[in-house]
């Protein structure tokens, strides 16, 4: 039994498009108003409920409505019609370190950012060493914010925010800046308060990020709340529906910016020729053919094996396995060689990707690209998805490897 | 009661806020904070050097106290004036000011204009203890006796600064004339009190038949300096009607501001 902690109940949002505004009093005697305005619904009508401890992810374009719905429900925006409910203490990170004092000192503003997010004295004193320690700013904490760089600053911002230790947490796509370490700590701590059985609210436009953390998922569009449901079918929904927008494809859904392009992924033996199905314990090759518009840098190719109920089986990458040209031009082909396919039989997706070094642009992502088949072969297993290539030894009876 | 519950909640963040417009307002200034005090001071010498020495206006002597000083007189009734149009322009810049926090974090937004005039509050003050000090060095020991009572006072200007405040903050953020307007409406009011020369100046005149005098004390700084210059200067209790009106006014100003406020800071965000 689970209760809303979140509630949204017929939240519509109205903002004023203007003609013509008259800030000034002269201006708004003169035409005898303040000002010719259009309204403009950016919410129309959304209701959803958030049960406690559970995540839940806002998708949708720009423009589409979430960002106002997060701040309706931090209370920054006052709905012109509904409401807004949320029980137990509320952080909303909508910006990092809004609200820092350039000219104030890390710690003054620590203790202002913390007030502001409703954590007292007593508590920000006793957590001011955790706090200091996750920004990683040591001594700078005496410093004023100005003299931070940008990633000090936000690291701060974040650090306070997370160590509110809130009931509901509100982001609103923060977590999409900063390096690649920040993002991860980020994620860890995000992680740690969902296992704390804490109910997180989120915009994302990264959709790995709100499959793998989401619970549920309100797909936006127009201000409407287009769809509600749990997040695996949201996300292949709204990506599939996105892909539609840019590139058709058959296979399956297709998704980047173009730049770069994956024409075809090929399963190859050793002799090079086109294979329509692998055997389990035969050396293989999987071969992509990529062709670049233009020069791109470091690009990362990844590929996802999965069985058709959507598990993942493996993902290898050229990045983890440092093996990423400075940069790569034209058209050529990118080949992973297995010595012995350790898949058992059973039918596999492939989706195969074309990434920037930091996994965060796609240029070419082909979801569930090929579909094949892997049958019975010099490995006789039959559990599970793959061997792992152990040998059992019974006295002096040993097995194949 | 949630409005309660939510006041109660940010006490911390109103401390924070007022340290925060009390540590940044003279950050980098080489004199810091003596600039609260030259401010003042340099009123005070212009106006003596003007009023007292140019122009022969002469402030009977305080009664019981036989003070007979232009310019501490002038700085009884100035510095409250000073403090009340400080909280003033103060809210209006402060609003402003914040914009970004007020976009991104939510918080009462009371808490804004309320931490200007409590910061302001502690630099009056300091100033206000510099001016006893200085009276009591004049000899004026009742100063000290009416000290409680002063300080009852300068906490109705600090309510009737808060109401104002209010008002004028959140009519600036839909109108940014106010700001402007406020810079003439202060010149103005601060001749039409009389401030820097004695309500004697009024007495016998008279427009259209009614009392200057009774026109100007209309105007609630006439009877706030005319307090402070009783509990300081003179010496003396203040006058009942004036405490009556001072206090009674103060408190609708407060109302009008919380209400204005209240009917506006819901689309703060989005007009800032």
């Amino acid at each position: 039994m689970s209760n809303n902690v979140v509630v949204a109940d017929h939240v519509s949002k109205k903002f004023r498009l203007f003609k013509e505004r008259n800030n000034s009093l002269k201006a708004a005697m003169m035409r005898g108003r303040r000002a010719i305005s259009e309204d403009f619904w950016a919410l129309k009508d959304v209701s959803f409920e958030v049960p406690e401890g559970s995540t839940f992810g806002l998708i949708g374009h720009n423009g589409s409505g979430k960002s106002t719905m997060l701040k309706c429900l931090a209370k920054i925006l006052r709905p012109d019609g509904g409401s807004c409910r949320i029980d137990g203490k509320v952080s909303a990170l909508l910006e990092l370190g809004a609200g820092f004092h350039p000219e104030l000192s890390g710690r003054e503003n620590v203790f202002l950012n913390g007030a502001i997010l409703g954590l007292g004295q007593k508590e920000l004193h006793r957590r001011f060493d955790d706090i200091v320690e996750f920004a990683g700013i040591g001594a700078f904490i005496e410093e004023p914010v100005k003299n931070y760089s940008s990633g000090m600053y936000l690291r701060l911002g974040f650090s306070v925010a997370i160590n509110v230790d809130p009931d509901v947490l509100l982001i609103d796509e923060v977590l999409a800046v900063g390096d690649e370490e920040f993002q991860r700590k980020c994620n860890e701590k995000i992680a740690e308060l969902k296992a704390k059985n804490k109910t997180i609210v989120f915009v994302s436009h990264a959709m790995v990020q709100v499959h793998n953390l989401c619970d549920n998922v309100a797909w936006f569009e127009h201000g409407n709340l287009k769809e509600l449901g749990p997040a695996r079918e949201l996300v292949s929904a709204y990506t599939g529906a996105v892909q539609v927008d840019r590139q058709e494809d058959e296979d399956g859904a297709r998704w980047g910016s173009g730049e770069g392009r994956i024409e075809q992924v090929e399963l190859l033996d050793t002799a090079g020729r086109e294979l329509s199905k692998l055997r389990s314990g035969d050396p293989a090759t999987i071969r992509i053919h990529y062709r670049m518009a233009e020069p791109i840098e470091q690009p990362v190719f990844s590929l996802a094996i999965q069985t058709l109920d959507g598990t993942n089986v493996s993902g290898p990458n050229t990045r983890d396995s440092h093996c990423v040209p400075e940069k790569l031009d034209g058209a050529g082909h990118v080949d992973l060689h297995f010595d012995c396919v350790r898949l058992l039989p059973n039918t596999y997706d492939l989706t195969c990707s074309l990434f920037d070094f930091n996994n965060l642009h796609p240029y070419d992502v082909r979801h569930k690209f090929l579909r094949f088949d892997v049958e019975r072969g010099p490995i006789e297993e039959t559990n599970g998805l793959v061997s792992l290539g152990g040998r059992w030894q019974i006295g002096d009876l040993v097995s194949d490897a | 009661m949630t409005a309660i519950a939510e006041y109660r909640g940010s006490r911390e963040l109103f401390a924070n806020l007022a340290l925060r417009e009390l540590r940044s307002k003279y950050r980098r200034s080489v004199l810091g904070w003596t600039w609260s005090m030259l401010n003042p001071l340099s009123s005070m010498i212009i106006y003596t050097l003007v009023f007292s020495f140019f122009l022969r206006v002469q402030p009977k002597p305080g009664n019981p106290s036989g003070l007979h000083e232009y310019s501490l007189w002038l700085l009884c009734a100035m510095l409250p004036w000073n403090f009340y149009q400080n909280c003033v322009t103060g809210s209006i810049a402060g609003l402003l000011g914040n914009a970004n926090l007020i976009k991104k974090t939510y918080f009462p937004r009371e808490l804004i204009p309320a931490s200007v005039i409590a910061a302001n509050l502690v630099m009056h003050f300091i100033e206000m203890s510099i001016l006893l000090v200085v009276l009591l060095a004049f000899g004026d020991w009742r100063a000290l006796v009416f000290l409680p009572l002063t300080l009852v006072f300068i906490l109705v200007v600090a309510v009737f600064g808060l109401g104002f405040g209010l008002l004028f903050s959140v009519l600036n953020v839909y109108f940014r004339d106010i700001e402007h307007f406020t810079s003439i409406l202060f010149l103005i009011w601060l001749y039409l009190t009389p401030l820097i020369y004695p309500e004697t100046e009024l007495a016998h005149r008279t427009i259209g038949g009614i009392s200057l005098l009774a026109i100007f004390k209309l105007n609630p700084f006439t009877d706030f300096a005319e307090i402070f210059r009783d509990t300081l200067y003179s010496g003396r209790f203040p006058g009942l009607g004036d405490t009556v009106y001072v206090i009674a006014f103060s408190a609708a100003i407060l109302a009008l501001g919380l209400y204005v406020f209240n009917r506006l800071e819901g689309r703060l965000a989005e007009e800032l």
